[in-house]
């Protein structure tokens, strides 16, 4: 691969004094974002642990109904994106501008991989009538409560799926931007707070997988 | 410290620097985005006014006066959701917070510009979606938006709760920047220490949005879902509890009146040292006791939920931890005084606003005290005694704070005076009419008459007759104070660039500040309270 170095746009807005300093400004609000992220998956993770403790037969024979192969399959994705992202970042810093094109575009083609997999487990369910409690129609479970864990299910990987969206979203327009030449060790702000981001947004899966597939 | 003095008139300031309404639409300027929240949270104020004195004006006699009691039930709504969500909760962190914060820690501008206007817009897109039910089918849930009822009602719950979901999340990204702004952009010499105590507060404000309101941001959107697709979460009928929706509901909501309340203690602990002409008693013990009220604040919110069928002990401990909130409000409260305690006192109508303040928050926080126990408060549960309690709080804590800081701020954001006596008239007609409106409900809910409801027996006449003269008081404070800032707006006398003589790095600018706040970059050298007279 032939090596195009490229430095960044050196720019920085009227109110910093460095493009440092609006640098570290802008991880601090990354954080603080990512802060208040997890507060909003909050309800959900203790709605499930409520449900869970109440109900655990439920739970143990809701959860055997997911396929816990294709929940494996999508976590491997995951990581894989997660690793990805972190060489995207890597190049930016060192000023690759090839790199941080492939692996912003590799980053983009696995979050794509984990939605076509989420696509066929949703439309699996949808088929047999696994669906939240106030449309579900699967016959076949003894407990009462069972449909709750699947009202939960829907709502923790919509919330998610979701995430994986927008995170594609901005994937997409870094990556443009990447092929322009934006990024270098000067300036490579954006493609760190997306790594961020996408970091997160990995390891939600790494919390639902085991609490969704796992626990029967 | 530094004192710029530029060249009145010919000065170039943020209210002149760019002409247009698409430079206000597009604004990045802090000031002016103060300014925009500041216009559209007054006008919301006055739907939600309007709805209060339909509430009163029906309540005037037993049976029907003018509303029948679906209307009732909606005015009610309206009132609450609109003053609770689009007034008291972004009023003080979002107008006067942009308009004034960057330029007390003496930056530029807050860290992100763009995303400031962005929080605008949303905020502007969910008070539109909630007001605009007001043409479709309305909305009779209450402000608290209970499942079941909130999932059965057919009334237009989706679009309320999805303008409350918008408004929440601008919060969020408003305290996500003036939090990075504090951290990151502090004049040289402005450390910690010597940061005004009004920062103080809206930070730890900024904390408890960060933390709580996706909660509750969250919570709305599964309410949506449980009409739309009945997910059952809050639904007995489909296996899941309504009372876990009253804990996310209140997990957010009892920090939300300290959203409300620590940005009003920021104002007071500004005016009052300013026209008192002395450093505050303690800055530490007013900076600790925030941080104290804020953490507190998180593990308090069962005492709202007493007879909702939690267990012997979950009472018991909620209520020993409310109480333990009256201690670091108590620090505040004696803090005050003591820094009034041999100042040279100026009676102002900031100083006024202040006074009442405390005045008024002392009365809710006690009665507060009194709620807070589980005995009591099974007794007075869903009465007025409640209704007057949170007023004498929220709205005599909020708003009383509101009026402080927009008449001691005046000056500096529009660059003129307002009239002082007729502002005097206001503040005492306001003063008066709220004690006339709240007190007497104290009395009607010890006597037991439940709120919302549409009619009551004939002995309860004659207190709530009184309590809706009261409201008219309000009104008419309130519509008093619309004209005559207005006119100081306009023809006001050109005020100076100091005229409270205060120490904090706002007054160290012009008025109106220019474009970019300072013209030079302001070195502090002493704290933010230590007056040279
Ligand atoms: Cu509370």
């Amino acid at each position: 691969m032939s090596e195009t170095r490229t430095e960044g746009v050196r720019h920085f807005a009227h109110h910093f004094k460095s493009a440092f300093h609006e640098f570290d400004a802008c991880k601090v609000g990354m954080w603080l974002f990512l802060l208040q992220e997890v507060l909003f998956f909050a309800p959900l993770f203790v709605g499930y642990a409520v449900y869970r403790a109440l109900y655990p037969e439920a739970w143990h024979e809701a959860s055997h109904l997911l396929d816990w192969k294709l929940g494996a399959l999508n976590t491997v994705v995951l990581i894989c994106s997660s690793f990805t992202m972190a060489m995207g970042v890597h190049a930016a810093q060192t000023g690759r501008k090839n790199k941080i094109v492939l692996n912003l575009g590799l980053t983009i083609l696995l979050a794509c991989c984990f939605l076509v997999v989420k696509y066929f487990e949703y439309s699996h369910k949808v088929h047999v009538g696994l669906l939240p409690a106030g449309m579900f129609t699967y016959e076949g479970l003894q407990h009462a409560k069972s449909p709750l864990f699947f009202s939960l299910y829907f709502m923790m990987t919509g919330l998610h799926g979701l995430h994986v969206l927008i995170g594609i979203a901005v994937l997409g327009w870094i990556w443009s931007r990447a092929r322009r030449g934006d990024f270098g060790p000067d300036y490579y702000t954006p493609v760190e707070l997306t790594g961020l981001y996408w970091h997160f947004v990995d390891l939600v899966w790494i919390y639902l997988f085991p609490l969704l597939y796992l626990v029967g | 410290m530094s004192h710029d003095a530029p060249a009145h008139g010919s000065h170039d300031n943020y209210l002149t620097h760019k002409r247009g309404l698409w430079s206000w639409l597009y604004t990045l300027d802090h000031k002016r985005i103060g300014l925009l929240y500041l216009f559209t949270i007054l006008s919301a104020f006055l739907v939600g006014g309007i709805a209060a004195l339909m509430v009163r004006t029906e309540l005037w006699k037993p049976g029907k006066v003018f509303l029948d009691p679906d209307g009732f039930n909606q005015a009610f709504t309206y009132h609450g959701s609109i003053m609770v969500f689009m007034v008291i909760l972004p009023l003080i962190p979002s107008a006067l917070g942009n308009l004034i914060l960057p330029m007390q820690v003496g930056a530029k501008d807050v860290a992100f510009p763009k995303l400031n206007l962005l929080s605008y817009y949303v905020f502007l897109f969910g008070v539109i979606l909630a007001v605009a039910t007001l043409f479709t089918s309305g909305i009779d849930t209450g402000w608290t938006f209970y499942a079941p009822y909130s999932i059965r009602t057919s009334t237009a719950t989706i679009m309320v709760v999805t303008g409350a979901f918008f408004m929440g999340f601008a919060a969020i990204l408003t305290a996500l920047n003036f939090i990075t702004t504090v951290h990151k952009l502090r004049a040289p010499g402005l450390t910690f220490g010597r940061l005004p105590l009004f920062v103080w507060c809206i930070y730890a404000t900024n904390i408890i949005q960060m933390l709580a309101t996706p909660v509750i941001a969250l919570t709305l959107m599964l309410l949506v879902f449980e009409r739309l697709m009945g997910i059952g979460i809050f639904d007995a009928k489909l296996g899941g509890d309504p009372v876990l929706f009253q804990h996310f509901f209140w997990f957010y909501s009892h920090p939300a009146v300290y959203i409300m309340i620590l940005p009003a203690m920021g104002i007071i602990n500004e005016v009052i040292p300013v026209f008192s002409r002395k450093n505050v008693f303690s800055y530490w013990g007013m900076a600790g006791a925030v941080f104290g009220i804020a953490v507190v604040s998180f593990i308090v919110w069962g005492h709202h939920m007493f007879v909702s069928g939690q267990s012997e002990t979950a009472n018991f401990v909620f209520s020993l931890l409310t109480m333990f909130v009256a201690v670091p409000t108590g620090i505040k409260i004696f803090n005050w005084v003591a820094t009034m305690y041999q100042g040279s006192i100026r009676l102002t109508t900031p100083m006024l606003y202040a006074m009442a303040f405390i005045f008024v928050f002392l009365v809710g926080g006690l009665t507060g005290v009194f709620l807070a126990t589980v005995s009591i408060n099974v007794h007075l549960t869903d009465t007025y005694f409640v209704v007057a309690h949170f007023h004498y709080t929220m709205v005599g804590g909020a708003i009383m704070a509101f009026m402080a800081g927009l008449h001691y701020w005046f000056p500096k954001f529009s660059g003129r005076m307002y009239a002082e006596f007729p502002a005097k008239i206001s503040w005492f007609l306001i003063f008066l009419g709220f004690n006339v409106t709240f007190f007497p409900q104290f009395i009607l809910g010890m006597q037991g008459m439940p709120r919302r409801y549409y009619s009551y027996p004939e002995r309860f006449t004659n207190l709530n007759q009184i309590s809706t003269v009261g409201s008219y008081l309000i009104a008419l404070g309130f519509v008093l104070a619309l004209f005559y800032l207005i006119y100081g707006l306009l023809w006001g006398k050109k005020a100076p660039d100091n005229p409270w003589g205060a120490e904090t790095l706002e007054w160290k600018t012009s008025s109106p500040p220019p474009h970019e706040n300072f013209i030079r970059e302001p070195v502090v050298t002493h704290g933010p309270y230590e007056y040279q007279i």
